[in-house]
């Protein structure tokens, strides 16, 4: 039976643990707005340029000139894998889930036979997969300098990315991450970026017929690239909130363990004092009796 | 015809601009042009340059650097990769950008030694951004290009 001295101890540092994940869930709730505002203000652009995309990949078509990055290499022996991940940990499974997707993904990739490269971005992941995936590493971005994530750093992993596909490193690009439903849900998500996927336009009889300055396919070229750079940053943002979120949710889920352990505990404390001073009293007694 | 249409300027991070007008400038690849209600539906690439917006609600200048622009029925939407307010563009940001058209023509200069095609395209795209910084009248510091 620990001491009442050992008691006291534990009910503190519970509430010390208590109070720093409170601040936690706290600053994880600011940080939550401010990144579902940057994701709800980059969602205009990426729907409009979702639209126009789909309506020129369904115009240029199978044409055999068309760029690579729609119509791929013809091949899809080697995978790129980017697992987009948080810098830090503490957000509940928020981690785990997307690292579980993409080994999923992976080991089905590598039961086909297929080469399987990963790219990772945030540290957390790369962690994740190190023991089993190390080998197949290819590179890694770090963005733990990052404070608020910009349309820049997209920038940057996608030309990491297209540079790879330049080199015929890879053939198909897949981007992992979480998208954001609401504080409780967060779903890991696989979409694949390259070669690009486009919903077509509906065909509803009323398409608008552009006139395109310059040819249809000297805009695409140059908008493809664009395209996995917006992509990219949609999913750093949806992964931001999603993050945020998470923390959110496991902090106050620990803030609540913690209220409870030290109920349990005070109870428990309670009761050794009780019990001590009953023991002492019990002793003076059958002391004052026996004389 | 409607006397003015719906303008919308965006860019990845956020929405610049969202109004009634009744024309916009577009520095479109192959030239500028200029945008009225019931133009012809075109989608174009966008050059550096300004975006004007007059008329109807408002008005507005914007530097941008690229991107593309769809005109269509309802309106114009600009999609800018990098878009800043004519009255928020200082010098550091000028030199910033052009700093990077400098970087893309030198790497383009050299992963292509032998063909002229991206090097052009690079080039011009730096001259177009030195243009637009004469234009509003920064200073693009020719001296150090």
């Amino acid at each position: 039976m620990p001491s009442l001295k050992d008691l006291k101890n534990r009910i503190e540092s519970v509430k010390s643990t208590r109070k720093i994940t409170k601040a936690m869930q706290m600053v994880a709730a600011a940080k939550l707005r401010r990144a579902q505002e940057a994701a709800e203000m980059s969602r205009p652009y990426a729907e409009r340029f979702a639209a126009v995309m789909g309506q020129l990949a369904a115009s240029v078509g199978d044409s055999d000139t068309a760029p690579k990055l729609l119509t791929g290499t013809g091949r899809d022996q080697t995978h790129l894998l980017v697992v987009m991940t948080a810098e830090r940990g503490l957000c509940g499974g928020f981690n785990a889930n997307i690292a579980k997707l993409a080994r999923q993904k992976a080991e089905a990739l590598v039961a086909e036979g297929k080469t399987v490269r990963i790219l990772t971005v945030g540290k957390k992941g790369r962690d994740a997969l190190r023991r089993d995936w190390s080998e197949h590493f290819v590179g890694h971005v770090d963005l733990s300098e990052v404070k608020r994530v910009g349309y820049g750093d997209a920038q940057r992993i996608a030309k990491d990315v297209l540079d790879r596909f330049d080199a015929e490193e890879f053939d198909v690009a897949t981007i992992f991450f979480s998208r954001f439903q609401n504080v409780v849900t967060q779903i890991p998500t696989a979409t694949q970026i390259i070669p690009a996927q486009f919903d077509a336009p509906e065909d509803d009889g009323a398409t608008t017929l552009y006139d395109y300055e310059p040819g249809e396919e000297e805009i695409l070229a140059e908008l493809l690239p664009k395209g996995v750079a917006t992509q990219i940053f949609s999913a750093l943002l949806e992964n931001g909130a999603s993050e945020q979120g998470a923390r959110m949710s496991a902090m106050d889920n620990a803030t609540r363990n913690a209220g409870e352990m030290i109920d349990k505990l005070t109870i428990e404390y309670n009761r050794s004092r009780q019990a001590a001073i009953t023991n002492e009293l019990i002793e003076i007694i059958s002391g004052a009796e026996a004389l | 015809m409607a006397d003015t249409m719906q303008f919308d300027l965006v860019s990845p991070e956020r929405r610049l601009a969202s109004m009634a007008v009744t024309e916009v400038d577009i520095p479109g690849v192959e030239g500028d042009m200029t945008a009225m209600p019931g133009h012809t539906p075109t989608i174009t690439t966008l050059r550096p340059g300004l975006v004007r917006a007059r008329g109807g609600e408002g008005e507005g200048d914007y530097v941008v650097t690229g991107g593309f622009a769809e005109i269509g029925a309802e309106g114009i939407t600009v999609l800018a990769e990098r878009a800043i307010p004519r009255g928020e563009m200082t010098q550091a940001h000028l030199d910033e950008m052009i700093a990077e058209a400098k970087a893309a023509r030198d790497r383009a200069k050299e992963a292509y030694p032998n063909e002229p095609g991206p090097v052009d395209d690079a080039a011009r795209l730096l001259e177009d951004m030195v243009a637009v910084g004469s234009h509003i009248g920064l200073d693009p510091k020719q001296a150090s290009l």
